[in-house]
């Protein structure tokens, strides 16, 4: 017995296919079975569904695949669990997430591959992928054994949460990875330059006197590493890029043909330095909210396709670590709940940028800087699809959340759309009640 | 140049609050307010040596994360002299050193029925969150790098009893601007004020965003000096630098030190201040110091007229629809919709 799935009358967005138009997406067996009103023969379609979701004046997209979420499994339960932090996945329109390995242990070893994959299985939630360190233990010294864990399935390489320091081995990381085509998502921080920092160093920075951490940080190590991946040809993903310099750098890499994508999270195209005046922990991350001009240059970016995705950088710390004072707080904040609301109230509503490249940078790119197979509605492709409420007016509350952390600083604001279903492989995950 | 003299009986309904957080967000008539009642206070201790009761009945926390002498037995003293008790709390050998919050640390202070607390913090920001997390008034006696409310203060007093008005001085600060939270109250309090305010010392030390707050920024001492009616003297902290922002104390002392040589160069009145605890031979040389013109001891005394003002502006007694005013609650400001 083939279970189906009809989504009926949404307006279909799928740029893989360059699809954007209003349709029936039928689903068989957790994958996609067709999509309505295209040419060609097709499948002949069942008479009736198993079930149907009514999607009129709903978008309909492929499942959203954040590639930077932290699910501190194993280490800091307390903080997430890979169970809670795909729960709020699932809630935030997510059908695939890639965890970072830097939990304690760090995830670099087969063996701690495949416990971050049994987890996920046990919680039945959404798709996790596994980010593997590039270096043994994290520390930055010899690198981790990347060939067995691309065999035991990590999809890609960092050391997030710091840099690989060393630029030898940052540039035997790129030559060695090339042959398995992973790409290394990099943390681009020259350590030096920021140390001490809570907050961007500008004119907030200087008033409120805290110690500040210039944007010429994560610009020097991208323009190390942009170097590096060009002259190995290796593949480079930077990761929340929050500078105008830092895109510009990404930009003319692009155009000098460097193998090289980037993602920008949410809270640095909404938030500016600003927002510490406040002296809210919860506006402390890494790296920092920098200035207006930035938040600008980071939406241009995303525009024009100089940033080719949206990730969340989900990290989220137990209460008691951010009701600390500034310096001694943990740097992060929550993602996955907020990314559709913020994307499309900063993005959409003022069109800055349409519907098909949102989907773009928050489903079909990062689905392929991954190469997980996903992030298309093509026939025969895993049915993980995402029905997005384009107009829902919601406000943000940290209580009602999947995640077990609460440390946003969305906290109370009015944002514009929301994932009202999740569907992974072709079970639907989450509804919006 | 105080107003008519004060009975103290309530607190005037011109000054809201019940927390002193910094001078950036005080207006200027909140500023006079307090520099008026200081030395209303100053005159009715009869320079601080006799006791009044208007703070009687009240408990005053030291809560210090942070060593302190000086500001410490000010904020004392100038309790006792209202007639308030005062609870000497020190963060170490507290449960603070046993992993306690320090926001914990302070409701479990709050919950023995306290009045206020005077926090210094090397975090800045630390009195802000106190003030969000607590019922009691807050008066900050220094976090880190930002603000130093009271020393901004009375180093303004100090001026202001010699010069009468300071709308028009031009106010030379020298030194460790970047880490210094005296310099941060004094820019707010003298621009506030009409002053014109210059500061000075190496790039190292003295951004150049400092002139997007209207402020004058020079690295050379010796072409302010001329032009200056006070220098306020500013201590090289050590303790908050990475790494070292000149090449020796030697040069440093070279360019920066306010000497009996460079007096020469300046108006015969010029007024000399210094926080303290002032470092001789290094920000000024000991003739300087001690110099006719130099304020150094009044600040002292000043300090603690400053102090009792901002206790008993913030801890008096109010009339009862005053209460909620107060209660300035920092947070996300200008976004929160979007």
């Amino acid at each position: 017995m083939k279970k189906t799935l009809l989504i009926s009358g949404g307006r279909v967005i799928d740029p893989a296919q360059g699809i954007d138009r209003v349709a029936d997406v039928w689903v068989r067996d957790g994958r996609i079975l067709a999509i309505t009103g295209g040419t060609g023969p097709g499948e002949p379609l069942p008479d009736s569904a198993d079930e149907t979701l009514a999607a009129a004046g709903l978008i309909v997209s492929p499942g959203l695949v954040d590639m930077h979420v932290h699910l501190r499994e194993p280490g800091r339960e307390e903080a997430e669990t890979i169970a809670t932090g795909t729960q709020a996945a699932l809630a935030g329109g997510f059908t695939s997430v890639a965890c970072i390995p830097n939990t304690e242990p760090p995830i670099d070893t087969q063996a701690a591959v495949e416990f971050v994959h049994q987890k996920a299985v046990r919680a039945d939630t959404c798709n996790v992928f596994v980010v593997a360190c590039v270096s043994r233990n994290r520390e930055g010294k010899e690198l981790a054994e990347i060939g067995q864990l691309v065999e035991a399935g990590a999809v890609a390489f960092s050391d997030d949460g710091a840099p690989v320091y060393d630029a030898e081995l940052m540039r035997r990381a790129f030559e060695y990875c090339r042959m398995f085509d992973k790409p290394i998502l990099a943390h681009e921080e020259v350590l030096e330059l920021s140390r001490g920092g809570v907050m961007h160093e500008g004119l907030v920075s200087l008033v409120l006197g805290l110690t500040g951490m210039p944007a010429a940080a994560e610009e020097v190590m991208i323009g190390r590493d942009t170097a590096l991946a060009e002259s190995t040809d290796g593949r480079l993903h930077v990761m929340h890029v929050s500078t105008a310099g830092g895109v510009d750098l990404i930009r003319g890499a692009k155009a000098r043909g460097v193998r090289v994508t980037a993602e920008a999270c949410p809270h640095h195209f909404t938030l500016t330095d600003e927002a510490l005046r406040g002296f809210d922990a919860n506006c402390k991350m890494s790296p920092p909210l920098r200035t207006a001009a930035d938040v600008e240059a980071i939406i241009a970016g995303i525009a024009d396709g100089t940033i080719d995705c949206i990730a969340t950088d989900h990290a989220p710390h137990a209460p008691e670590t951010k009701m600390l004072e500034l310096d001694r707080a943990p740097f992060g904040i929550l993602g996955l709940e907020t990314a559709v609301g913020l994307s499309v109230s900063r993005l959409i509503a003022t069109g800055r940028i349409g519907w098909p490249r949102l989907i773009e940078a928050l489903s079909t790119l990062p689905a392929s800087i991954l190469g997980i197979g996903r992030g298309t509605l093509r026939p025969g492709a895993p049915a993980d699809i995402t029905l997005i409420d384009p107009d829902l007016t919601w406000q943000v509350d940290v209580r009602s959340f999947r995640s077990k952390s609460v440390n946003s600083p969305f906290q109370g604001w009015t944002l514009r759309g929301r994932a009202v279903a999740t569907i992974v492989a072709g079970r639907i995950k989450y509804r919006l009640a | 140049m105080p107003a008519a003299p004060h009975t103290f009986d309530t607190v005037p309904q011109v000054w809201p609050h019940r927390h002193l957080l910094d001078l950036e967000r005080l207006t200027p008539g909140e500023i006079r307010l307090l520099l008026d009642t200081a030395a209303q206070l100053k005159e009715a201790t009869a320079g601080c040596r006799r006791k009044l009761t208007i703070l009687a009945g009240r408990t005053i926390v030291n809560l210090f994360f942070e060593n302190s002498t000086r500001t410490r037995t000010s904020f004392s003293l100038a309790a006792r002299r209202l007639g308030a008790d005062v609870v000497e709390f020190s963060a170490s050998g507290s449960s603070l050193s046993k992993g306690e919050s320090f926001i914990d640390t302070a409701k479990n202070l709050e919950a023995m029925g306290i009045d206020a607390v005077v926090v210094r913090h090397s975090t800045p920001g630390t009195p802000h969150l106190l003030a969000q997390h607590l019922d009691v008034g807050v008066i900050n006696a220094g976090d880190g790098a930002h603000e130093h409310p009271t020393q901004g203060l009375l180093d303004i007093f100090s001026i202001r009893e010699r010069l009468g008005d300071i709308s028009g001085a031009t106010v030379g600060l020298v030194g460790d601007i970047a880490h210094s939270r005296t310099a941060r109250s004094n820019v707010w309090g003298l621009l506030k004020l009409g002053a014109k305010v210059i500061v000075c010392g190496p790039p190292t030390l003295v951004s150049k965003r400092w002139e997007e707050l209207g402020v004058e920024v020079s690295h050379n001492l010796d072409n302010i000096v001329p032009r200056c009616d006070v220098l306020n003297l500013l201590r090289i902290q050590f303790e908050r630098q990475n790494t070292r922002p000149f090449p020796s104390v030697r040069e440093y002392a070279h360019l920066y030190a306010m000497t009996g040589e460079r007096l020469k160069r300046a108006r015969k009145d010029l007024l000399i201040l210094a926080p303290g605890p002032i470092n001789r031979g290094v920000e000024v040389t000991a003739d300087v110091a001690d110099c006719p013109q130099s304020l150094i001891l009044d600040q002292v005394t000043n300090g603690l007229a400053v102090r009792m003002a901002t206790l008993w502006l913030t801890c008096g007694n109010r009339l009862p629809q005053m209460d909620q005013a107060g209660h300035a609650q920092p947070g996300l400001t200008a976004e929160g919709t979007l």
